[in-house]
């Protein structure tokens, strides 16, 4: 029994880590096609931001409690910074071209960005634990888990409800929807179409980095942590669906549950069992399991 | 000239020029022209797919099976010799890309290249838990002769046959490439349906054309086995299946020559931006190949191609 509820907590804790990620992707690919490589990287961009922010924080003496204000505000940063500057100065000269043209480019931006984050913060690591200790323990019954988790998870479920938010019920969601479906028609209605492929790259790299700024005060913030991530990542978008909001929830619960099954039943198996998964929703269901059919055009 | 004829005669020229060459030349360029050459084969089974379509982010399945049956069938078969080792990791990838492409082959576009993305991971978690094969570190391979003949390390006989299974592979591929069924590959690529029309099976072409990839991407595994001394786990990892398909972008698909070219060029930069500057050498890579995808998108061989036609 005790074992059942730590595999369930844990696949929680996970899940909601992995939606963070999974939902900037499909964002992105759900609005501009673009199936985004660099991702993982922009993750670690986050997660570098805000080892920066929340050590300048601390080394400057302000309250520790300020220091989860610093991981929002690396997110904000990068989403805000870096997500222009990619879409305007690389990804809008490659809109309308073939989507696996477009992997090729996020692809070498992948590249590009690894050796950024080198030159910028170098190859040493980082650590920045108070947000993670600051908050101690809890029991749920025989199980101790770190109050963070929960901060984790409360932050997946407000990204979830505000982007169901954003996405449905607000003007600017159902524009987005009208660029979609159609995006010459509703540029042609008079939607900045521009405009909206760059908001949603931003927030798209917001989500991305607030992943990683979430992330860095549990681990050590090395050069090369954004490289496991895009492939789990693209294991979530894919077993819910490319695009898909509901999509990506559900393929992180999967996710989270197999592996955390794995790591407490079969440990030898926990790399690749999610990547069964994935292979095994690919075979049934290409289009993943919140995509449904649609008619072949020539 | 006819094309095909040309290529022939680039072949026996540059095999002609690397035998001779070859005693010569210090070990440090030996081991780099046989590792280049040994990813420009699993290059050049990308560039059959890139013909026929597709971008698959997972050849370094094919890689780390060619080196692994390398490496597992002269340690624990007692197979000593190179030629028989390269060739049990050939058939091996040939027969995991058969029973896998039963699946692949019905995938296009970023279906395609993740899904094979996912295969090449699998076999990645397989490996790194593996203890009987080293786990992350892998293990090493040492052949004892190359067809009969005394096998030094980096030496001249694994380079010579590195360049011959090369050249045999150029050829063959070439000449198929310039057959009635190398042709429909870049017909499926502009209109599967018309393909279908005209009688022919797409699933099929498709199906073969990821065994022949496959198989030469298997033959590069195993030579770079050979070459490195080792292999790890790393062979499978996806950013490795993107070194290959950075490779066949920068080169470009017009020849089947132009792979080993961009092998070469990759090799040769790396090891220059190892020795200067460490950390940017992912950078230059990214940089160089948004270029290629940005000006020129038939890659580095369209120049050479370009010049031709003007002359």
């Amino acid at each position: 029994m005790a074992t059942l509820m730590a595999v369930a907590a844990d696949a929680v804790i996970y899940a909601s880590w992995l939606f963070i990620i999974a939902a900037g992707l499909t964002l992105v690919y759900g609005v501009m096609r673009i199936l985004n490589m660099a991702h993982g990287s922009l993750y670690a961009l986050g997660a570098y931001t805000a080892a920066s922010l929340v050590g300048a924080w601390l080394r400057g003496g302000h309250a520790p409690l300020g220091s989860y204000a610093m991981l929002l505000l690396a997110a904000l940063l990068v989403g805000i910074v870096a997500g222009p500057l990619i879409e305007r100065g690389l990804l809008r000269f490659t809109y309308g071209k073939d989507e696996i043209l477009l992997v090729l480019v996020t692809y070498a931006l992948f590249l590009i960005l690894e050796d950024a984050v080198k030159l910028v913060w170098g190859v040493e690591s980082y650590f920045v634990t108070e947000p993670y200790g600051l908050l101690g323990n809890v029991e749920l019954g025989p199980l101790s888990y770190p109050v963070y988790s929960g901060v984790l998870i409360g932050a997946a479920v407000v990204v979830g409800f505000a982007l169901r938010f954003g996405l449905y019920q607000t003007k600017f969601g159902k524009l987005l929807t009208a660029v979609i479906y159609d995006r010459e028609l509703a540029g042609t209605l008079g939607i900045d179409v521009r405009r909206m492929y760059l908001i949603t790259f931003a927030l798209g790299t917001t989500l991305a980095a607030l992943a990683g700024a979430l992330t860095a005060p549990t681990v050590s913030v090395v050069p090369g942590i954004g490289v496991e991530i895009i492939v789990l990542a693209f294991a979530v978008v894919v077993i819910g669906g490319l695009g898909s909001l509901p999509g990506a929830a559900l393929g992180a619960l999967i996710v989270g549950l197999v592996r955390s099954a794995a790591v407490h039943f079969l440990p030898q198996v926990e790399l690749f069992s999610i990547y069964v998964v994935m292979a095994l929703v690919l075979a049934f269901r290409p289009r993943g399991l919140f995509v449904f059919a649609e008619a072949r055009k020539i | 000239m006819k094309p095909g004829r040309r290529v022939l005669v680039l072949v026996c020229a540059v095999v002609v020029a690397s035998i001779a060459s070859g005693p010569f030349l210090p070990p440090w360029a030996l081991f780099l022209i046989t590792v280049s050459i040994a990813k420009g084969l699993v290059a050049l089974g990308l560039l059959l797919l890139i013909r026929t379509g597709l971008v698959s982010f997972g050849q370094g399945l094919y890689f780390a099976i060619g080196g692994y049956a390398a490496g597992t069938a002269a340690q624990w078969l007692g197979v000593g010799d190179a030629v028989v080792m390269v060739a049990i990791g050939v058939l091996l990838s040939a027969v995991a890309a058969a029973a896998l492409g039963i699946l692949l082959a019905r995938y296009r576009t970023i279906f395609f290249a993740m899904l094979s993305l996912a295969f090449s991971m699998i076999l990645y978690g397989l490996l790194v838990k593996s203890s009987a094969l080293g786990s992350t570190d892998g293990f090493n391979v040492a052949p004892s002769t190359v067809a009969g003949v005394k096998a030094g390390q980096f030496g001249y006989p694994v380079f010579l046959l590195t360049v011959g299974s090369a050249a045999f592979s150029c050829v063959l591929l070439d000449a198929y490439l310039r057959s009635h069924l190398g042709r429909l590959a870049p017909a499926v690529r502009d209109n599967e349906l018309r393909v279908e029309y005209m009688g022919a099976s797409v699933r099929n072409i498709v199906h073969l054309n990821l065994v022949i990839a496959a198989a030469l991407a298997g033959l590069g595994g195993g030579l770079a086995a050979l070459t490195v001394g080792h292999v790890d786990p790393e062979m499978a990892y996806w950013t490795t299946s993107g070194e290959f398909v950075f490779i066949t972008i920068l080169s470009g698909t017009a020849s089947v020559l132009a792979p080993f070219l961009g092998a070469l060029l990759l090799e040769l930069l790396r090891s220059l931006a190892y020795e200067h500057a460490p950390n940017t050498w992912q950078l230059i890579m990214g940089g160089a190949m948004l270029l290629v995808i940005l000006f020129l998108p038939s890659g580095l061989w369209s120049i050479f191609e370009r010049r031709r036609r003007i002359a």
